[in-house]
């Protein structure tokens, strides 16, 4: 008598429930269809990704490994690797707060301490009613005019406390 | 009735959009023709949005000139160039301006960075007509002669690196442009490439003919959109006048051009980590040898050199190696652009010849500090390079005046630091920043980032100071010699100098004295 167990399969690769909407999942493929032929596709296509989807969700990074021929691993690591690729849905507007030295001679560090009060969260992080993203960036190459602040891809040069004030409630406001 | 508003980036960030929206509306209601250009900056950036009116053929200066402030403008006539509490006169005469020897920057603001025609007109593509009639031989000999250096901040002699890939047998080439300029109080390339982007265009094509090349990645940083949308525009412009593409004018030979973003990495300023990035992979710094310039992009010959570098390149050919060469001093030859940046009253764009000093660029040209309090300190070649104390100020700008004293120009950033500035804030932010950068690939730069941060934050706290900094003084020259590239090799620069120069800014509490004998 044993207490040998059942035979068991296991299963060598495992399909991940993707949580990808059908539009987001048209929205990758499509990227990468456009764009896989170029040389060094890779970070046009997470560009591509993150323009039409605002960031790269975890579940595309399977998609794209396949469709370029690469490990999920070697595109995640790409992902993970440049601080402008987002892994988690931002807020509707992303705010990049410039941390370099020549805003640093003009104040930011006060700025930025002041930005996070308001806003009520650190860098990476996104406002409760989800409409502002807070990320650091390391120059604007706005040097002469700062501190510097990108709001989406525009930029604000010489913001003080106040003119952030401004431009978070015209923010708040649109959305 | 021509009025000039730029569409540069720092210029926008000042509202110049809002300001042109209002001449325009503010013309039609007064029922004035206006042709509005958008320029590129004049770099005297303190004045934007800076406004020009072509008066009878001079441009008259009004900055900073706000939404708000157009109304009053046309009011006081400002379209007939009459005075106003904002104008400056003829913006040629802005001593600021007239004081500089623009070379590379000859068009950037003057012209309008979208058309073609107006590049022409102001003496654009003689530089490739001439490099069209030449061997690439002689391409590569003016290009030596010239004395150019990389302008991207390691200051290698262009020639020679044009002269290797020349040699380099392949049927495969490529040119690429670093635009990645992730240097803080650096703009001078995103200046260009918004404010003249056909000059950069035009260089990487010389460099493509000089080495046979005939493909050309620009590589940009993704914080620059607007110098995206004006490269990809001066691209368009360029291909359908047959300036790019398989028959240049008429020539038989090849170049195209592709404008690459990254994604928010400094260290792919660093060449090979530029190329891995291109090849869509992470941007892992590559072991030299082999150079770029025999296996670069997909292990191909590879010139690879800064915006500045390429747009230097077609006044040397139109006007010749020894007109450029005339410029400088040292092995310093030509202009290099310097950028006014941090809390400084005037901030801007100046290209002169190298051999100023920095006191009289940070003075002369800037006027001082933006606060009005004594500069202190000031940060000379982005995040790697020295701060430097008011007793340096003297050393004249030249790329070995600066390592001499244990600094370096680089790319050509000033950023300077009135007396509220935390000496020690910055040692332990210079580490900081190399921990977030570094790549990964070396041990040096990935933990001893991680050690420095920690070691400076005891010394500042008055553990043990003394011995503090011996292992901190040992840890960056682990960092010196041991790191694989440039951002582990030079955090070293700011740490040391302002340990050097400011070392009371370290010694918060009482501070421990060595023992002594």
């Amino acid at each position: 008598m044993s207490n040998q167990s059942p035979r068991r399969v296991i299963p060598i690769k495992v399909e991940r429930q993707s949580n990808l909407t059908a539009k987001e999942r048209s929205a990758v493929l499509e990227a990468c269809m456009r764009l896989k032929g170029l040389p060094g596709a890779l970070l046009p296509i997470l560009h591509a990704v993150q323009e039409a989807l605002r960031y790269v969700p975890k579940d595309a990074v399977p998609l794209i490994a396949k469709e370029l021929n690469l490990s999920v691993a070697e595109v995640h690591g790409v992902v993970s690797f440049y601080h402008y690729f987002l892994q988690e849905r931002p807020g509707r507007q992303v705010m990049h707060l410039c941390r370099a030295e020549a805003c640093q001679a003009l104040g930011s560090a006060a700025l930025e301490a002041h930005v996070k009060a308001k806003l009520g969260i650190d860098f990476h992080g996104t406002t409760r009613d989800g409409a502002i993203t807070l990320e650091p960036v390391y120059c604007l190459g706005n040097c002469a005019l700062g501190p510097s602040l990108m709001i989406d891809q525009q930029l604000h040069g010489r913001v003080t406390a106040e003119r952030f004030d401004a431009l978070v409630s015209q923010s708040w406001e649109r959305t | 009735m021509k009025i000039y508003v730029p569409r540069d980036a720092a210029a926008l960030g000042v509202g110049a959009d809002q300001t042109a929206q209002a001449i325009v509306v503010e013309a039609q209601r007064r029922g004035i023709d206006v042709e509005l250009i958008r320029n590129g900056s004049r770099g005297l950036l303190w004045l934007e949005p800076l406004v020009e009116v072509d008066v009878a053929g001079t441009r008259v200066a009004y900055g900073p000139v706000q939404a708000h402030d157009v109304a009053a403008l046309f009011e006081a006539g400002f379209t007939a160039g009459h005075p106003h509490p904002l104008g400056h006169g003829a913006t040629e005469q802005i001593p600021y301006l007239k004081r500089q020897e623009r070379l590379t920057f000859a068009r950037v603001g003057l012209t309008d960075p979208r058309s073609l025609s107006d590049y022409l007109v102001h003496g654009g593509y003689r530089g490739l007509r001439t490099a069209l009639a030449l061997k690439p031989d002689d391409i590569v000999a003016r290009v030596t002669a010239s004395g150019l250096r990389g302008r991207g901040g390691a200051a290698f002699p262009a020639g020679i690196k044009w002269k290797t890939v020349l040699g380099a047998p392949s049927a495969q080439k490529y040119i690429v442009c670093n635009a990645d300029e992730g240097d803080s109080g650096t703009f001078s390339d995103r200046m260009l490439m918004e404010g003249d982007p056909f000059v950069l265009i035009e260089g990487m094509t010389i460099a493509g003919l000089a080495t046979g090349a005939t493909r050309g990645y620009i590589y940009l940083r993704w914080e620059y959109p607007q110098a995206k949308l004006a490269l990809e525009a001066a691209i368009a412009s360029a291909a359908a006048a047959n300036y790019l593409g398989q028959n240049i004018q008429g020539s038989g030979k090849a170049f195209e051009l592709e404008v690459r973003m990254g994604a928010g990495a400094y260290i792919c300023g660093e060449e090979t980590s530029l190329l891995e990035s291109l090849e869509g992979k992470r941007g892992q710094v590559r072991f030299k040898p082999p150079l770029p310039a025999l296996q670069g992009l997909w292990g191909k010959p590879t010139v690879i050199n800064n915006v500045i570098t390429f747009a230097s390149v077609p006044i040397i050919l139109d006007r010749g190696s020894e007109f450029y060469q005339h410029f400088g001093m040292g092995r310093s030859r030509g202009t290099l652009p310097m950028q006014l940046a941090g809390n400084i009253k005037h901030g801007g764009l100046v290209e002169i010849a190298f051999g100023m000093t920095l006191r009289e660029i940070l003075y002369d040209f800037g006027g001082g500090s933006f606060s009005g309090r004594p500069i202190r300190a000031v940060q000379v070649g982005g995040p790697l390079g020295a701060y430097h104390p008011e007793s340096q100020f003297d050393t004249p700008l030249d790329y070995e005046a600066f390592a001499a004293i244990k600094g370096m120009l680089g790319h050509g950033g000033i950023v300077a630091f009135d007396d509220s500035v935390d000496m020690a804030a910055q040692a332990r932010y210079a580490m900081e920043f190399c921990a977030i950068e570094s790549c990964g690939k070396c041990t040096p730069c990935r933990i001893g980032s991680t050690r420095g941060v920690e070691v400076i934050d005891r010394l500042i706290a008055g553990e043990n100071a003394a011995k503090q900094e011996t292992i901190l003084r040992d840890l960056c020259e682990t960092l010196t010699y041991g790191s694989l590239c440039a951002l582990g090799g030079l955090t070293p620069y700011p740490v040391i100098s302002a340990l050097n120069h400011f070392p009371q800014d370290f010694a918060k509490p009482v501070r421990q004295s060595s023992a002594s004998g």
